[in-house]
């Protein structure tokens, strides 16, 4: 929750984005940004007006950031944008200055005439960047203040994504600068009809979900990172073939790796149907599904491997159950206290499966 | 199928006396948590509260409170192994800059 060392994105950094704005220009942005189609007129400057369609770009940026690459980097100038043509009476929306949200909000808005106000989250999701408090009652004042949004719309209203909330106190930036604040729904292809109501969100609105496709978008990213410390794995297991009686091949490779895309993807897909609560158990239980089923396939069962098998036994299962723990923090129902208590129970159990496991499968290579 | 995390474990709790009645709790509830009726709110689904701590931090009449906090097992393992406090900066992994 607490971010108190912002890794290196600090003001004045390399990535930092505020230019200093002139007096004409509300809020800077590139001439060869696509999405920017031209600017509008406000009594406080002029503000860039945006496309409500994606283009290849934006597609192409935001597969990139699910696969983890310049991930902290694909953001955009906080500050005021238009959307349509926008007067002084048009609602306002707040979001974050990641491009992924960003765009994922803009495609929603066709149609609509509407203020975009843009917080610099350091190129963190909405729901992130509050639980960071990025997205907060500090940054929001100041970002009023800073577009000079109450020379530009004549009513005192915006309209936040409902999942700002965790950080923003709604009465103190009322107190603060005399604009109120309405939660929007959850999801941005809500807005429309949330806009067209009178500010009502269902409840459907209002609730988080977490479907198949949400959950697989999600996996690339675990699976690279795996994927990366597991090159540290394989080095050792090439090192190790040097003076193994039992060389590690081909089926190790696949075991291995099997674990991996248990722990990262398949569990993740699968989450509401394995049986269980906590995702380091569901984790294990897929594991050692993998696991039995590959030993099996590979006739690691026989008297000979045997040793190697169950050794693989102990160690695979609990590389699922790790991964799959770690999905806690992608997921978008886990308590703090509810992790706390999960991690308490299965770190240890992993660990000392593991070492068990990796023993077993050292002796059975080095001495077969 | 519903998602449901782990039972009775949330710190989540609402005091009758000080609440005013002004639902903004259950408008900023990711998970449903809480229902307003008679110009009161209650706790329908503690279980199903996960600490984001929306609604403590957006109570005008401050009658909630919850230990919030993200619910990340690679940032409480960081934050154990490096002795400080946990936090989900995790995409800053491959350096920003």
């Amino acid at each position: 929750m607490s971010n108190e060392k912002p890794c290196c994105c600090s003001a004045g950094g390399c990535c930092s984005t505020e230019p200093t704005e002139s007096a004409e220009l509300i809020t800077p942005y590139d001439k060869d940004d696509r999405w920017v189609t031209g600017e509008i007129q406000t009594p406080r400057g002029s503000v860039p007006v945006v496309s409500t369609k994606l283009g290849f770009t934006d597609v192409l940026g935001a597969w990139k950031v699910r696969w983890g690459i310049g991930r902290m980097s694909y953001r955009i100038n906080p500050g005021l944008y238009a959307i349509g043509k926008p007067d002084h009476a048009s609602p306002v929306l707040v979001s974050a200055n990641y491009k992924l949200t960003f765009d994922a909000l803009r495609k929603e808005l066709s149609g609509l005439d509407c203020w975009v106000l843009i917080l610099d989250t350091k190129g963190i999701n909405v729901w992130c960047a509050a639980g960071k408090g990025t997205f907060g009652t500090d940054e929001l004042v100041y970002r009023i203040s800073r577009t000079g949004l109450s020379e530009v719309v004549s009513h005192r209203r915006l309209v936040l994504p409902q999942l700002g909330a965790p950080g923003v106190r709604a009465h103190e930036v009322t107190k603060q600068t005399g604009f109120s604040v309405i939660y929007g729904p959850v999801r941005a292809k809500d807005i429309k009809a949330f806009l067209a109501s009178g500010c009502r969100a269902t409840e459907e609105m209002r609730t988080v979900k977490f479907t198949a496709w949400n959950r697989l978008v999600l996996t690339p990213v675990e699976f690279v990172a795996a994927a990366k410390t597991s090159m540290a794995v394989f080095g050792v297991m090439f090192l190790l073939n040097l003076f193994a009686a039992r060389p590690f091949g081909l089926a190790d490779f696949i075991a291995y790796t099997g674990a991996v895309v248990t722990g990262t993807v398949i569990a993740p897909l699968l989450l509401p149907v394995i049986p269980g609560r906590a995702f380091a158990w569901k984790g294990w239980l897929l594991g050692l599904l993998w696991t039995l089923g590959f030993a099996w396939y590979s006739g690691w069962f026989a008297s000979g491997p045997l040793p190697l098998a169950i050794g693989y036994l102990f160690a695979l299962p609990s590389l699922s159950a790790y991964l799959a723990m770690n999905f806690t923090g992608s997921s978008t129902y886990t308590s703090l206290s509810g992790v706390i208590k999960e991690t308490r129970t299965a770190v240890p159990l992993i660990a000392l499966s593991s070492i068990v496991g990796i023993v077993l499968v050292l002796i059975a290579s080095l001495r077969a | 199928m519903k998602l449901r995390y782990l039972r009775n474990v949330a710190t989540l709790r609402l005091s009758a006396e000080r609440c005013i009645g002004c639902g903004r709790c259950t408008e900023v509830c990711p998970h449903r948590v809480f229902d307003v009726s008679e110009k009161r709110a209650r706790i329908v689904d503690r279980d199903g509260c996960m600490e984001c701590g929306a609604c403590a931090k957006n109570c005008p009449a401050n009658a909630i409170t919850v230990s919030a906090g993200v619910g990340c097992a690679a940032a409480l393992i960081k934050g154990w192994l490096s002795g400080s406090k946990p936090s989900c900066d995790c995409s800053c992994d491959e350096g920003c800059c």
